[in-house]
């Protein structure tokens, strides 16, 4: 089989906060960090591919096109990906499948949101045949909602408590303490996590990600280009995973108001989340003992912990004695989160899925100053975004 | 041009549920495989083995128990609806044993949330989304053991 692998020779980012400003700026700053960091002139970049979050505005507004024109347009190509939570990651599948397929040798792949605040919410205006439209007229089923069912699916299950969950937020609160781009940089404690308020029972405001303002990006270029321009060595990406469900769907999901039906069709050998993996490391040829860090989508403490069992870290429902054994805090066997995470980011939804490749990716350059897993060969990164979406990229060096 | 009366009770959604004395879910079952959906499918079959366009509609299981569920302390973002003063409100996942599938629904208004518990029997009522508005709603309520 032919190398299927691409070089990421530049990352970059705008750090997350709630600044208020447009968007663009931030692509802007992440583009050019991506750029300058990769020694490439955007006048180089032959492909754009931007990652798109629709959302108090119409489909297009958050744009590759929107980068290019900010950047000023330099004739490339463009494309524009709409993939909830894993808009970025399906915006760096097409640029490296264009890397892949020799259309392009470089492309520069930006996402980049401002958020309002509190809750997500749908676009405005009355729209009675769109399931997320419906969920909050009828049900008043907010995101962490949703993310409230799983946590105490765990509770019930494994018979986990908030003080375990507090203990994620804790860890990740640490972890992402001298991270320049983390919006948090504050240590917490179980005790004032558990005293924080409840939004959705049994998550508290602290176990809940917050929505943020940022940007980042990737410049991916063939490997031939990478080592033209003097790069011998580069991160790879070794798989991107943007799997869909399998029918039925047995597990509810954002934004949808019920299941798939299992009375007739079987429940599919894996569930959504742990098949993102699954697809990853078979596209990679590598498994979960092969990785040295994992970046997981912590909307919520309780969903890091189903991240380690998706991503087959552990055992079903070891993951909270895999937490408090410390195996997952830098340091420990697989540091989960040295950036911080999503407790020390907040989410900007199209920048959140390339971000988490760019924390990556620095961690095997080893230029992750004061969070660096030591020795760092293969880091793995997952999420999953509402109506089906999910992505996970397995990078190595 | 007729209108209902500010008080008539209104349907959050066309077709998705009867009211009445015994109120039900409406979903369609495929007349080919006997796959379920809910909200109802009128087009097409979504089980990926079956390409049916024959679909039936279908009142489903009345009780169910939780699979899981939430009580919500803030107020939800347009376009949901909020009682005011602002109280909290669960929302439960129930599994219908026969569809084999999980409904999500406003849990009743009156319901005694603190024993609300995963496993619990629960039954389709309908009501105003929240009390006093026009628009009714699917919810469920528990019953009593």
């Amino acid at each position: 089989m032919s190398d299927r692998r691409v070089a990421v020779l530049g990352a970059g980012m705008h750090p997350w906060g709630k600044w208020g400003r447009n968007f663009a700026e931030y692509g802007v700053v992440a583009a050019r960090a991506a750029l300058a960091d990769a020694g490439v002139e955007w006048a180089d970049v032959q492909f754009i591919a931007g990652g798109e979050t629709v959302r108090n505005g119409y489909p297009g507004y958050v744009a590759g096109s929107t980068f290019a024109q900010a950047l000023g347009w330099n004739g490339a190509r463009v494309a524009t990906s709409y993939a909830a939570c894993a808009s970025g990651a399906q915006a760096i599948d097409v640029a490296r499948a264009r890397i892949l397929a020799g259309l392009c040798d470089v492309a520069l792949v930006v996402g980049s949101d401002t958020t309002p605040k509190g809750f997500l919410a749908p676009s405005g205006g009355e729209r009675r045949t769109d399931a997320d439209w419906l969920r909050f007229r009828l049900v008043g089923a907010t995101n962490p909602t949703y993310f409230a069912l799983y946590a105490r699916r765990r509770m019930e299950l494994y018979g986990e408590t908030e003080s375990d969950w507090a203990a994620v937020k804790v860890k990740n609160a640490r972890h992402g303490l001298s991270n320049p781009n983390a919006r948090y940089r504050k240590e917490t404690s179980v005790e004032e996590v558990l005293s924080s308020a409840m939004v959705s029972d049994p998550l508290r405001l602290l176990q809940i990600c917050t929505t943020s303002d940022g940007g980042a990006a990737v410049v991916l270029t063939s490997l031939e280009y990478a080592r033209s321009h003097g790069v011998a060595d580069p991160v790879t990406v070794a798989a991107v995973s943007t799997v869909t469900p399998t029918f039925p769907q047995t597990v509810i999901e954002m934004p949808y108001l019920a299941t798939d039906s299992a009375a007739v069709a079987a429940p599919p050998e894996r569930l959504f989340r742990d098949a993102i993996a699954h697809a990853a490391y078979e596209e990679a040829g590598l498994g979960p003992e092969d990785l040295s860090l994992a970046e997981v989508y912590d909307l919520s403490t309780a969903l890091e912990l189903d991240w380690y069992e998706n991503l087959g870290l552990c055992k079903e429902g070891e993951a909270a004695r895999m937490l408090h054994d410390g195996d997952t805090t830098l340091g420990g066997r697989i540091p989960v989160n040295p950036s911080g995470g999503l407790a020390c980011f907040g989410e900007a939804v199209p920048a959140q899925a390339i971000a988490q490749v760019c924390e990556v990716t620095w961690q095997l350059r080893g230029q992750a100053e004061g969070r660096q897993v030591s020795n760092a060969r293969v880091g793995i990164t997952i999420n999953q975004g509402l109506f089906g979406h999910g992505s996970s990229v397995i990078l190595a060096r | 041009m007729t209108s209902p009366s500010a008080a008539a009770p209104v349907p959050a959604v066309e077709g998705w549920f009867t009211a009445g004395a015994e109120p039900s879910l409406i979903g369609s079952r495929c007349a080919a495989c006997g796959t379920y959906h809910f909200p109802p499918e009128t087009f097409a079959c979504r089980n990926p083995r079956c390409d049916s366009t024959s679909l039936e509609e279908i009142p489903f299981s009345r009780r169910g128990r939780i699979w899981s569920f939430s009580v919500n302390h803030y107020a939800a973002p347009p376009p949901a609806l909020n009682s005011d003063p602002f109280e909290p409100y669960a929302v439960a996942a129930v599994e219908l044993p026969e569809e084999r599938m999980v409904v999500l629904g406003r849990v009743a208004n009156g319901a005694d949330l603190s024993t609300m518990r995963v496993g619990q029997v629960m039954e389709i009522v309908v009501e105003p989304i929240i009390a006093g508005a026009e628009e009714i709603v699917w919810k469920w309520k528990p019953v009593d053991a």
